[in-house]
């Protein structure tokens, strides 16, 4: 099996600056991978191997110029496909937007470009981003590489599938309950769900626009930092983009954690999380406690609230983000119908999946006259609540630490007939969407089954720099990114 | 009939007007947006609500809003928001439209009508446009997205108004002012000012308002007046049958000159409003609230009083020199240039404004104010006479380019005020007509026309009339 030229990003694109790598080969190399291993994952919608080639090679030629190809110069980049990129075939995973191709390419995508990263994969997805497992793919489930018998989480599963099984070192996903850090535990990879309105929206297709986040997987704390770094700051475009400068964070990345403070979310030791996942939520705050934090136990308030308040929002604003897509300018329309009607009600019935159709259904519902107080309005306020939550337990915590989902990755089927159990898998993570703060999953390790654990750390708003120290840190303590089983590497090989 | 024969009643009517504010650009894109372009060519993704745009509030746009406001002396809010107002409809790209709902730009205006009426405006939100769904081409239905998101403001009235005739004041007015303050250019032919009506009867002298229907798809002042007279005698006639008015909307049908049934209350679209959450809440500072006043013109009807106070004007020059913002701006200039006000108001009146063609504004006709202003001037300073104002008009209108003082010699329109020369055209006069100059000795004036003919013949209609006269009254004095 071909292996990738440099084990993370950060290292591929130092290997690119100094000469060492070609771009050209680094980008032959990553295709090779992805064509010969994604028969077995289908973690990818699309691959642009002329783009990225045509890429690589104008990366030479700024090279041979002596120009600075940029902190990310030719690392293969991974883009989750409801993330615009111009000329490539935008899915969302679904089968209503047909062949619509995008027109024009999404803020963070060309800024990673402009910073050396070249775009060679649109990857799998559940449906308009919503799900936990990419099992509400148009297209099919990805499989996680570890075992191919179980889901790698979702929504943004082909992105954290190809950076497990080593297509590209990093990837975009989209995070507005837990989307990449869920995703990123099952498949032992870095995922970083940045401060609301750090990153551009502007090209990201909107599933709940209030929570919706760009993020990052990548193979180390310095790969997310990058990527951040590359990716951060206002755009004219998106208006809900943040107004202050982001705080660069790979000039910080190796200061430590001494004289932090921790918190230890309680309800990671409950009941129902599972008890390696709970062991490895201790080896963290050890290794932290070993750098030189101060922790303390604490407790996240409205725990039992959080997911319902969560699904009442998120599922209002799809409601509305999804009636563009009505079969009259793009995609698919029913060829049959006869009346306005019947073409709106067979082409969107033709074209969403069940998970989508469920959740327009509950938000209209939520949003409708004599339902609205009762479920959008309570929700909003319970959002308030959780935003104050943070604010409060940031004025005694500069991190906070926890379990990122309760379990590891389960079997494809197991939970697609059951909603609130797959709902539930965003307990930990959701609840980051609706304070707006930055959360991180960091991988700790292989439990005896076999499949990663991960472990989440929470900042305050824009406390980009913080957490990403501190992942630094537990990738030092925890051994960073678990590479593939010889078996399932061999498995995937044949 | 259960009704008394003899009841009067008495209509209650609210307009919500749609009109389009006067900018380069879209209210949430960077598209340019103007009337009778080929259709689908002033579009892009934003505006056509594919997949991952986001909008951004256009400021212009926000500007000319809070300046409609203030030209209606309503309160501009520091805060307002934007919501998401969601339906169907193929002319609505992203399947919703973004509007302001329960916290508008503005509130609290008026208008006060000639018979002293006093029209509450309740409030003024912003709002995109929706395309233009075409239904005449078979079995096709054809959408043009040229307009979709354009800038609306929606002003709403309180139910102030009681006729159909007060009705087309209030919007004459409304479109008079808007017109005024430069923030909409209200031409209905063009759909940049639409209206819907609310309309009810009840008995006389009740204090009681009746059911309220609305009437949408009204495109033009007449049509206006025309469907309220229709709708206000089709709910009398259900009332007096002794039937009740439904609460519906209705829609104007204007080959057939009657309202029909769009849909009834109980199909009213739920909007399921909610506040956008691509689109931070729009504050604006005290500050800035003042400069948008401080850019509005002195308002019509306080420049029109000034004109007939302050400069002397006639009623009738006034009105005309405040009916169009443009001929004011054109009058000004002739002011600031230091023209006597009544002078200037008599030329662009009566000359200048001649020359605009039909449909036209002031700045479509040929004269430049800075030209008539040099044109007064020489007036003032005696150097022509009224003819050779008009002279110097006309060169100017039929393609002269030279200025007025080269046009005076080229063209000899000098007046004679040379005391002497004049006087020996008087005197050739005289001796050309004996018969008139000695009907004038005998006292009958009216000869003197003659003899002023001849001499204006002789100057080539140079000589001051007015002169002249006293020349030859002197020369024929008994
Ligand atoms: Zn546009």
């Amino acid at each position: 099996m071909s292996a990738l030229p440099a084990p993370n990003a950060a290292a591929w694109a130092e290997a690119v600056r100094r000469g060492d790598l070609d771009p050209l080969d680094g980008v032959r190399a990553a295709l090779a991978r992805a064509r010969q291993l994604d028969p077995g994952l289908n973690a990818l919608l699309h691959l642009d191997a002329e783009g990225a080639e045509d890429a690589a090679r104008a990366l030479r030629e700024r090279l041979r110029r002596g120009e600075d190809p940029g902190p990310l110069a030719g690392v293969p980049l991974v883009v989750k496909n409801n993330i615009a990129v111009a000329g490539w075939k935008l899915t969302c995973g679904s089968r209503i937007l047909g062949d619509f191709a995008s027109t024009f390419t999404a803020t963070v995508v060309e800024r990673l470009r402009a910073a050396g990263a070249i775009p060679i994969a649109a990857s799998n997805l559940d449906e308009f981003a919503m799900g936990a497992s990419t099992e509400n793919s148009a297209f099919g489930p990805a499989r996680n590489p570890f075992r191919t018998d179980l889901v790698p989480g979702g929504s943004s599963g082909g992105s954290a599938v190809s950076v497990a099984a080593g297509y590209a070192p990093f990837a975009l996903g989209s995070e507005t309950g837990g989307s990449v850090r869920q995703p990123a535990s099952f498949c032992g990879l870095f995922g970083l769900k940045p401060t609301y309105g750090c990153l551009s929206r502007y090209g990201l297709v909107a599933f709940a626009s209030s929570l919706d986040q760009i993020g990052v997987f990548g193979r180390g704390a310095r790969d997310l930092a990058l990527a951040f770094d590359a990716a951060a700051g206002r755009d004219r475009a998106d208006s809900t983009t943040l107004a202050e400068p982001v705080e660069p964070c790979v000039p910080q990345l190796g200061r430590g954690v001494d004289g932090m403070r921790v918190g230890l979310l309680a309800n990671s030791f409950a009941a129902g999380v599972e008890d390696t996942t709970q062991q490895r939520v201790r080896a963290a705050a050890e290794a932290l406690r070993a750098a030189g934090a101060r922790l303390a136990e604490t407790q996240f308030p409205y725990e039992e609230a959080v997911v319902p308040t969560y699904y009442l929002l998120n599922t209002a604003e799809a409601s509305s983000n999804l009636a563009r897509f009505d079969g009259i300018r793009y995609g698919l329309r029913a060829e049959d119908a006869r009346q306005l009607r019947d073409l709106y009600l067979r082409s969107r019935d033709a074209g969403f999946g069940p998970e989508v159709k469920r959740r327009i259904l509950l938000g209209t519902f939520s949003l409708s006259a004599g339902y609205y107080d009762q479920y959008f309005t309570a929700a909003l306020k319970a959002r308030t609540l959780v935003v104050r939550a943070y604010l409060d337990l940031f004025r005694k915590f500069d991190l906070l630490l926890g379990a990122t989902t309760p379990t590891p990755a389960f079997r494809l089927g197991e939970k697609s007939d059951d909603p609130v159990a797959m709902y539930l898998c965003d307990i930990f993570t959701c609840s980051a969407n609706l304070g707006g703060v930055p959360a991180v999953n960091v991988p700790a390790g292989l439990g005896a089954d076999g499949l990663p654990r991960g472990v989440q750390l929470t900042g305050r708003h824009r406390g980009e720099a913080a957490l990403l120290r501190a992942a630094a840190v537990l990738e030092q303590a925890l051994g960073g990114c678990p590479p593939l089983p010889q078996a399932a590497a061999r498995a995937l090989a044949a | 009939m259960s009704a008394p024969a003899a009841v009067a009643w008495e209509p209650t009517i609210g307009l919500e007007v749609h009109v389009q504010l006067a900018t380069r650009t879209k209210l949430f894109c960077r598209c340019a947006w103007r009337f009778g372009a080929q259709p689908n060519t002033l579009v892009c993704p934003v505006c056509l609500g594919h997949p991952g745009v986001l909008p951004v509030l256009n400021a212009r746009a926000v500007e000319q809003g809070a300046r409609a406001a203030l030209s209606l002396g309503m309160t501009v809010n520091r805060e307002s928001k934007f919501d998401r107002k969601n339906y169907f409809y193929p002319d609505l790209p992203k399947g919703y439209q973004i509007s302001q709902f329960d916290e508008p730009l503005a509130q609290h205006g008026s208008i006060r009508l000639d018979d002293g009426t006093h029209v509450r405006i309740r409030r003024l939100h912003l709002e995109e446009d929706a395309g233009k769904a075409i239904h005449d081409r078979g079995d096709f239905g054809l959408v043009d997205f040229n307009r979709a998101g354009a800038p609306l403001a929606e002003i709403v009235s309180e139910p102030d108004l009681a006729t159909p005739p007060q009705a087309t004041e209030y919007l004459d007015r409304l479109k008079q002012t808007l017109r005024w303050a430069g923030v909409s250019d209200c031409d209905m032919e063009k759909g940049n000012l639409r209206v819907d009506i609310n309309v009810s009867v009840a008995p006389a002298g009740r204090r009681a308002t009746g059911t309220r229907c609305e009437v949408k798809n009204v495109n033009s002042f007449q049509s206006v007046a025309r469907a309220l007279e229709h709708e206000i005698g089709r709910q009398i006639a259900v009332l007096e049958s002794g039937g009740t008015v439904r609460q519906e909307t209705r829609t104007w049908d204007e080959a057939a000159g009657q309202t029909r049934v769009m849909r009834v209350k109980e199909e009213a679209d739920d909007y399921r409003y909610f506040p956008d959450p691509d689109l931070p809440r729009l504050q604006l500072s005290a500050e800035w609230i003042e400069a948008q006043r401080a850019a509005l013109p002195e308002p019509q009807a306080q420049r029109r009083r000034r004109y007939e106070q302050a400069l002397g004007l006639s009623e009738y020059d006034a009105r005309v020199l405040t009916a169009e913002r443009e001929t004011s701006a054109y009058f000004e200039r002739l002011l600031a240039a230091g023209s006597a006000p009544k002078e200037a108001a008599n030329w662009l009146v009566n000359d200048v404004l001649s020359w605009v063609p039909p449909g036209g504004g002031v700045d479509d006709q040929p004269i430049p104010p800075e030209y008539l202003a040099a044109v007064l001037q020489l007036r003032h300073d005696g150097r022509i006479n009224r003819n050779g104002g008009r002279a110097l008009l006309e060169a100017r209108a039929g393609g002269d380019l030279r200025s007025p003082q080269e046009l005076v010699s080229a063209l000899g329109l000098e007046t004679q005020s040379d005391a002497g020369a004049l006087e020996q055209a008087c005197r050739r006069a005289i001796a050309a007509q004996p018969k008139a100059a000695d009907d004038v000795r005998a006292g009958k004036e009216k000869a003197l026309g003659a003899l002023l003919g001849f001499v204006m013949r002789e100057t080539r209609g140079a000589a001051d009339a007015g002169k002249t006269r006293a020349i030859l009254l002197r020369l024929l004095q008994p």
